[in-house]
């Protein structure tokens, strides 16, 4: 829970309410990116951020994403937080 | 060999190693008489034990696992209170998923959904905002729950939430700082420790500037920590170091992450919709002064704690700890988890007595993962 994981955006979603697509270990899940919103948000897409709990809250380089990716893998906190997102999804749909 | 497949950079883990010891040498650490360094947050005792990191480094140096795991804190009568919430009529209660498994005085989360409450496992706050927007009936409460790092992110919630006037949504707020305890160990005369590593997600949000007391105040050494395996070693290195150098500072080693001053927009967020609670109680540690946040009064139609008239808006509960647990003397580095009497007996991941042996960042679960579990075979 207290881990963030990387995520590229790939667009945004929702100009006012600061909401964009991000795609976090090959999946994509929408995440809020005011904590990282300097000017205007298109410039965002592309870049790589640590999404926490549904909200970027740091831009990282590439290369540090890289590497985060593979501890959190090594750690099983990518799983982990996989599995959240998907538990998310499912508490949408009702379950 | 164990130590090279583990470590993507076994050369740069040995070289750390290596001027660990030299450090630990030269400020005279031994067994006997060691350096005590805490680690605060949950996901370095995580990694700490999954690199076996205790084991690799100088036998002068003790790791002290912190209270910085949100879900271990918690305390039972605050589980109690989901609980009833929870099964009020026509209330969906959302959560963390780490959340679920944690023991309240009669069940935990799962049992209750498993009895028939409407609980969920959200990701992120906005999915609670999304089934209220989705279910306008229903009366949809977010458990909000975690440190500096979780904690903005219910903040943007709520603001949101009031944005668009949503009625039927609430958060029951379970948001604690990290300094306070901190400060309360270090007040502690019991406690003997010679260094700290800082949560670098926590200061990811609130920078470093805020652990300024521990040094300045109390004259202990911190470094501010990633949680990668080097990154644990560079801290541990940097405390050392500023030990033998007799400096008392603190250091940034996840500034590549970590900026000094925080993040703005996220300490303008958390400004914006929380104060300081005079006191909030902690898992095994009792009443901590200022160490938890409440909803302001310009945000209470979206403060659960109001709504349903319940925790500290109703008045407080004294509930005991379970018989035997040791999770309060853990969590202070009084005890290792495998000298608690429960571990691997009262208390395992399957019928967890308290909440260290639940959460994945719990030291007591990391013990039994990561080895305990074979520890306490023999005794069986
Ligand atoms: S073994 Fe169980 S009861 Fe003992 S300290 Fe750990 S979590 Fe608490």
């Amino acid at each position: 829970m207290c881990l963030g994981i990387p995520g590229q955006i790939v667009a945004i979603t929702d100009e006012t309410r600061q909401m964009a697509m991000a795609e976090v270990s090959g999946v994509r899940r929408e995440v809020n990116v005011a904590c990282v919103a300097e000017g205007a948000l298109e410039g965002l897409v592309g870049q790589w951020a640590l999404i926490h709990v549904g909200f970027a809250m740091s831009l990282i380089d590439e290369d540090e994403a890289e590497k985060t990716l593979i501890a959190l893998r090594d750690l099983g906190e990518a799983q982990e937080a996989l599995e959240q997102m998907a538990a998310g999804d499912a508490a949408l749909a009702g379950e | 060999m164990k130590f090279a497949s583990e470590f993507r950079d076994p050369k740069a883990a040995k070289v750390l190693l290596a001027e660990i010891a030299k450090v630990a040498d030269q400020i005279g650490a031994t067994k006997e008489k060691p350096v005590h360094i805490m680690e605060v947050c949950g996901g370095h005792t995580h990694s700490i034990f999954r690199y076996g990191l205790d084991k690799l480094v100088h036998e002068g140096i003790e790791f002290i696992h912190g209270p910085g795991c949100p879900v271990c804190v918690l305390p039972r009568a605050r589980v109690d209170e989901c609980i009833e919430i929870a099964e009020r009529l026509g209330v969906i209660f959302t959560t963390f998923g780490d959340a679920m498994r944690v023991p309240g005085t009669k069940k935990s989360l799962l049992q209750a959904k498993a009895d028939g409450a409407d609980i969920r496992m959200v990701y992120s706050p906005l999915d609670a905002l999304e089934l209220a927007r989705r279910n306008p009936e229903r009366e949809v409460v977010f458990f909000g729950l975690g440190f500096e790092t979780t904690t903005p992110s219910t903040a943007l919630a709520i603001q949101q939430a009031a944005r668009e006037g949503l009625g039927n949504f609430s958060v029951f707020c379970n948001h604690i700082t990290v300094p306070e305890p901190i400060k309360a160990l270090l007040d502690d005369p019991h406690m003997c420790l010679d260094g700290f590593i800082g949560p670098g997600h926590v200061s990811m949000v609130i920078g470093i500037h805020p652990y300024d007391f521990i040094a300045q105040d109390y004259g202990k050494p911190i470094a501010v920590a990633g949680f990668e395996p080097l990154d644990l070693l560079q801290s541990v290195l940097m405390v050392l170091r500023q030990i033998a150098e007799g400096r008392a500072e603190v250091e940034n080693q996840y500034a590549r992450v970590v900026p000094e001053h925080g993040n703005s927009v996220s300490l303008a967020a958390i400004d914006d919709v929380y104060e300081t609670r005079p006191s909030f109680e902690w898992r095994g540690l009792g009443e901590i002064d200022k160490s938890g946040l409440r909803i302001r009064a310009q945000y209470e139609a979206y403060d659960a704690e109001e709504k349903f008239g319940i925790g500290y808006a109703a008045g407080r509960r004294e509930v005991e700890e379970a018989e035997g647990c040791a999770c309060g003397q853990v969590m202070t580095g009084r005890m290792k988890p495998v000298e608690c009497p429960q571990f691997g007996r009262g208390c395992t991941p399957e019928m967890p007595l308290g909440a260290l042996m639940v959460s994945s960042e719990g030291a007591c679960a990391a013990y039994w993962q990561y080895g305990g579990a074979r520890a306490v075979e023999p005794a069986e």
